[in-house]
């Protein structure tokens, strides 16, 4: 392997040689290498293969904007996929391999793609998996297997992830000129500000620059602002940081890299922080991204933008080549050509004007390169490095084939279009981008934020005005800001005189374009000119299809460099200018955020709050399993050794059918309703009369959405005249809350009426079972519990095991049973009373299973699972709660033709016929298991158990007229394709007088 | 994420918040005596502008009031923000 590192020069600390690995081999390097820079200094050309052709590819860029040097760091669980070659700064150590050209970038069995492309042409997805269907997962295995973006990491990810809110008056995206010294005029005029980039120094275009600033060396100006701009207080200096996101109203998300260019080990602290900045006014200064050339082959390994070449010899002293051809239709490149002559290299230009360069031009010819004016390079050859390249005079009119005459051997190509301002951020912020036809670009127009864009991502693409753009969009956003700009001088560039840009979107071949050895546009998606071409010959015209169609502008480049040209190569197919064609959406990210970044914090225990009963502990030590509820962990059910879900089940269930169990009901929503107006309020929300309830009663109460859909239950109860105690499901205690709350303030603010919520302040312990009065008894009960002291659907205060509760004659189960409501300081302490004074009696405390079997046997529904937000109390024949003396919210809805059609799905109950199997829930009901597919469904099953109380499965369903259909035999179809018959019954199971809970 | 300005609490981030949809759609008094398509106007029906939109927000994660924003269903600008 050649060495093509300089023996001077460069931003290296070249008294700390390292170590690293790419593929395997182990190579040299030096400090402040990326591990681009390492790779093209040991001379490693191939460095991945390509997506879909599995064609060779090597380095193109020099940043962000690196389309094949994807690549894979570290190991294990640790490992870090999809990160560009170009970003990751070199450790000792530091082990990468490609993530494409699985399994080897040298062999690959995807290279037979290649010698078949033509069947691989634009579409070929689309063509492929839209028939036949079943071929799907054939297809799915093969591509995915030889598609290869990275691999998954092969455990949970041992780094940790930070989120951090931050306000400031000035967020500069961007730490090149343009950035810099909009960052030093904010912060010097006292503006809170931060400055992002995402390079590991700041200086952007500055750093590979060999001009002077004022009359310093670009870099060490970068130098004296960053030091400057490090000393102030109200700076943050935020490197290796990337903007990736611009949301509404300024709240603009950063992606800080803590200690990926740290070895493992070397790093404390969070691998990555995600910044989540609102910003008074934003500066948008990311610079300007080189656009590649589309001639045949130009994807070969040694073709690169003229760009990267120069900061590969300035910045990082790799000559990425021994012998050079730059082509151009700018002046740009010919600074490439300079640097590259100067680092030693044979060097050619190639210039597609027949003018040439102005001021760089004359250098360059003073220097002796020899430059080819009114030439183009129209094809490369070499397949695992550039060998040469051939090129053809052009007139300058792209519909003409050329003839190319001249050879010229080379092992590196410098290739550059012109330049695209970064207006991704801008894009995303809501901004539109016009077209310049004199610099050949989109750029940005007004912003929409609170924003301005600087520099070359305006379309300033000289270090002179990029310095200027920054320092005017400074002052501006300080003007917005309400405060005064110090005076800063911006330091004197040289500006070099430039002819123009000569539009070359695709170079004329020897060949017509469909014809022609592939042109690349896209690099990673292999897209090329005849692909697109062929999109619009199938029909597509619009921008957004033919990148769908094509790929063009996917992957994890998003099309940083072929986008432009892309565009340019259809409007020209479609006969139409660029900007009629117009750009594609720019989206978040502007380049891939980690899962990490996103969830920051926000795992494990972290995800979800999680929410305990008072009396949680008891259910610990009992050893109960726990079942997630919303955000609460339940007791699921209380297992005695040796007993599985449904043994213990069983057991609880026969307990309080026969003696007496307990349970802890805490979660269920608890809403204090009081004040003046509280009857004229409830009675709208309600569908019960609540002005003929009496103080001490309790009812059963449903409240519907506006649309008549059933929305909550639970029982409520009347405290004093002017006083209600709600309760609401476990899961829509916040909500209904909230949908009180909304009524009241916004449609009724007249009544007056105060709600709290006791949720957590009370907790309530069920006492169920034909023993449950004798148990409270046998507390101490200050208030009599006799049948006619204490009826059915009543409430008292009173006094048990000496502690003040709320007593309700409630029933969920159906037996004789009792609600203890306890301020929840006093919960597990009534809890351990109650199964201590319950002991004699056989108490059995029961857990959540238990209870969904008790209430499904009585036909009880529970609100979200037996209903679904379009089931009607109609439909679960719970007319009786329906007055007919008052409005209410949904009782106009419920007279709507849809909610009277008398084939709505109606709840009943179902009996296996075989009296053995319990169906699962949601499993679709049919009245013809052998009816031609499609099956016509006429329900589904909403709660199914096993009951032990019966001895059989219970089933509750919703099923199409089912009311009408008692005792007729309908079918369950299971999963595996198999069907049960089913008996269609009345929901209420067990004890259908009600006789159990009035005794 | 909007910056939503609550008018009891300040300007807040856009998760303290929830949204309760156009503003100043009285409920009928005499729901009864509405026809089944002036009901569902009532219950369906909603303005969707392109432009300047009235419309509910409550500060959910604060005060929990409810309030009146003019948003910009375009921009997602926020014009103005006051108390019902
Ligand atoms: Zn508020």
């Amino acid at each position: 392997m050649s060495s093509n590192r300089l023996s001077s020069g460069g931003r290296l600390q070249r008294s700390q040689p390292i170590r690293f690995s790419f593929n395997g081999k182990t190579y040299g390097a030096f400090a402040g290498d990326t591990l681009a820079s390492g790779l093209l200094a040991n001379g490693v050309a191939v460095v991945g293969r390509s997506f879909k052709l599995r064609r060779p590819r090597g380095i193109v860029g020099a940043g962000a904007e690196e389309p094949n040097a994807i690549v894979q760091v570290g190991r294990g669980a640790a490992a870090i996929p999809n990160l560009r070659a170009t970003q990751v700064e070199l450790y000792d150590g530091l082990v990468a391999r490609s993530s494409k050209g699985w399994p080897s970038v040298n062999f690959d069995i995807g290279a037979v793609n290649g010698a078949v492309s033509r069947v691989l042409a634009a579409g070929f997805y689309y063509k492929t998996f839209m028939w036949p269907q079943r071929l799907w997962h054939y297809y799915e295995r093969g591509i995915r297997a030889s598609a290869g973006f990275g691999t998954v990491p092969d455990g949970p990810d041992p780094n940790y992830y930070v989120h951090r809110n931050a306000h400031c008056d000035i967020l500069v995206a961007g730490g090149g000129p343009a950035g810099l010294m909009a960052a030093l005029v904010a912060a010097r005029s006292g503006a809170r500000v931060i400055l992002a980039d995402e390079q590991c120094e700041f200086g952007g275009s500055l750093l590979a620059s060999r001009e002077l600033v004022g009359d310093v060396a670009a870099p060490y100006w970068v130098g004296e602002v960053v030091a400057e701009l490090s000393r102030m207080e109200n700076v943050t200096l935020l490197k290796r940081s990337t903007v990736f996101g611009y949301y509404d109203h300024n709240f603009v998300a950063i992606a800080e890299r803590c200690t990926d260019h740290l070895a493992p080990g070397e790093s404390g602290g969070p691998r990555e922080r995600l910044w989540r900045v609102r910003a008074r006014q934003v500066i948008l200064a990311q610079g300007a991204i080189e656009r590649p050339l589309v001639f045949c082959n130009n994807d070969r390994p040694g073709v690169m933008t003229a760009s990267a070449v120069s900061t590969y010899i300035n910045r990082y002293a790799v000559c990425p080549g021994d012998s050079a051809v730059v082509f151009t239709n700018n002046d740009s490149a010919y600074q490439a050509a300079l640097d590259l002559n100067r680092a030693g290299a044979r060097v050619v230009v190639i210039d597609s004007r027949a003018e040439g360069a102005a001021a760089l031009g004359a250098a360059a010819r003073e220097a002796g390169i020899p430059i080819l004016q009114g030439h183009v390079v129209c094809n490369v050859s070499g397949r695992r490095n550039v060998t040469g390249v051939r090129v053809a005079l052009w007139n300058g009119d792209i519909s003409e084939r050329v003839h190319p005459g001249i050879n010229i051997d080379c092992d590196l190509v410098a290739m550059s279009g012109g330049w695209s301002p970064a207006v991704h951020l801008h894009s995303q912020s809501g901004g539109s981008n016009h077209w310049n036809a004199d610099k050949q670009c989109f750029v940005p127009g007004d912003a929409v934020q609170a924003a301005s864009v600087a520099g070359a991502a305006a379309g300033d693409f000289t270090s002179r005005a990029c310095l200027q753009g920054g320092h005017d969009a400074a002052a501006a956003a300080l003007a917005a800001c309400g405060m005064a700009a110090k005076a800063v001088a911006v330091p004197e560039v040289d500006d070099v005189d430039e002819h123009a840009l000569q539009p070359l979107w695709r170079v004329p071949a020897a060949k017509d374009p469909d014809r022609c050895p592939k042109q690349f546009v896209d690099f990673q998606n292999d897209t090329s000119v005849a692909d697109i071409r062929l999109a619009v010959r199938e029909g597509y015209r619009n921008v957004e299809h033919v990148k769908r169609y094509t790929a063009l502008g996917f992957g994890t480049d998003q099309g940083k460099l072929g986008n432009i040209n892309g565009m340019a190569v259809l409007a020209e197919c479609l006969g139409e200018d660029i900007p009629a064609v117009g750009t594609t959406t720019f989206r978040p990210a502007y380049t891939p955020v980690t899962f990490g970044l996103g969830a920051g914090e926000n795992t494990g225990e972290l995800l979800d709050p999680l929410r305990k009963t008072a009396i949680h502990a008891c259910h610990e030590l009992a050893g109960a399993p726990m079942e997630v509820v919303g955000q609460w962990h339940r007791p699921w059910f209380f297992p005695q050794p040796g007993e599985d879900l449904h043994a213990a089940v069983e057991r609880e269930c026969l307990a309080v059918r026969n003696r007496v169990g307990m349970m802890d009901a805490s979660t269920l929503g608890k809403i204090d309703a009081r004040g003046p107006d509280v009857v004229a309020f409830l009675e709208r929300i309600y569908t019960h009369d609540i002005g003929k309830m009496q103080v001490g009663r309790c009812a059963y109460g449903i409240m519907l959405g506006e649309d008549g859909m059933l929305m909550d239950d639970g029982v409520m109860a009347r405290i004093g005249e002017q006083q209600f105690y709600l309760t609401t499901t476990t899961g829509g205690a916040a909500h209904v809350l909230a949908w009180l709350e909304s009524w009241l303030q916004t449609e009724w603010p007249e009544l007056e009426v105060y709600l709290t919520s006791l949720t957590d302040q009370y907790s309530t312990i069920a006492v169920a079972g034909p023993k449950s009065r004798e148990v409270l008894q046998s507390l101490d009960c200050t208030v009599d519990l006799d049948r006619e002291s204490f009826a059915f659907m009543s409430v008292r205060e009173a006094e048990l095991a000496g502690m003040p509760v709320q007593l309700f004659r409630v029933s969920f189960s159906g037996e004789l049973a009792f609600e203890v409501n306890v301020d929840s300081r006093y919960a597990a302490d009534m809890w351990r009373a109650i199964a201590a004074a319950g002991e004699p009696f056989g108490m059995t405390p029961y857990g959540t299973e238990a209870m969904h079997v008790l209430r499904a046997e009585k036909g009880f529904v529970i609100v979200g699972q037996d209903t679904d937000g379009s089931v009607t109390p109609l439909d679960l024949r719970m007319n009786w709660l329906l007055s007919k003396q008052k409005d209410f919210l949904g009782k106009r809805s419920l007279a709507r033709p849809d909610c009277l059609r008398p084939d709505r799905k109606q709840l009943v109950g179902l009996l296996s016929v075989d009296g053995r199997t319990v169906i699962p829930e949601g499993t679709q009901l049919v009245d013809d298991p052998e009816a031609p597919v499609p099956v016509p469904m006429c329900g589904h099953v909403t709660s199914s158990y096993y009951s032990a109380c019966l001895q059989q499965p219970i089933a509750l369903a919703l099923v199409a007229a089912g009311r009408q259909r008692h005792d007729e035999r309908i079918y369950a179809a299971l999963a595996d394709g198999s069907a049960v018959a089913v008996t269609i019954t009345s929901p209420v199971f067990y004890d259908a007088e009600g006789e159990r809970q009035h005794v | 994420m909007l910056l939503i300005k609550c008018p009891w609490c300040g300007e807040r981030a856009e998760t303290e918040f929830s949204y309760g949809g156009e503003a100043g759609i009285k409920r009928p008094l005499e729901p009864d005596k509405l026809t089944d398509e002036e009901w569902a106007d009532y219950l369906f029906n909603r303005s969707n502008p392109k432009g300047a939109h009235h419309e509910l927000w409550n500060h959910a994660g604060g005060c929990r009031r409810w309030f009146e924003a003019e948003r910009d269903t375009v921009t997602y600008r926020i014009a103005v923000t006051r108390e019902l």
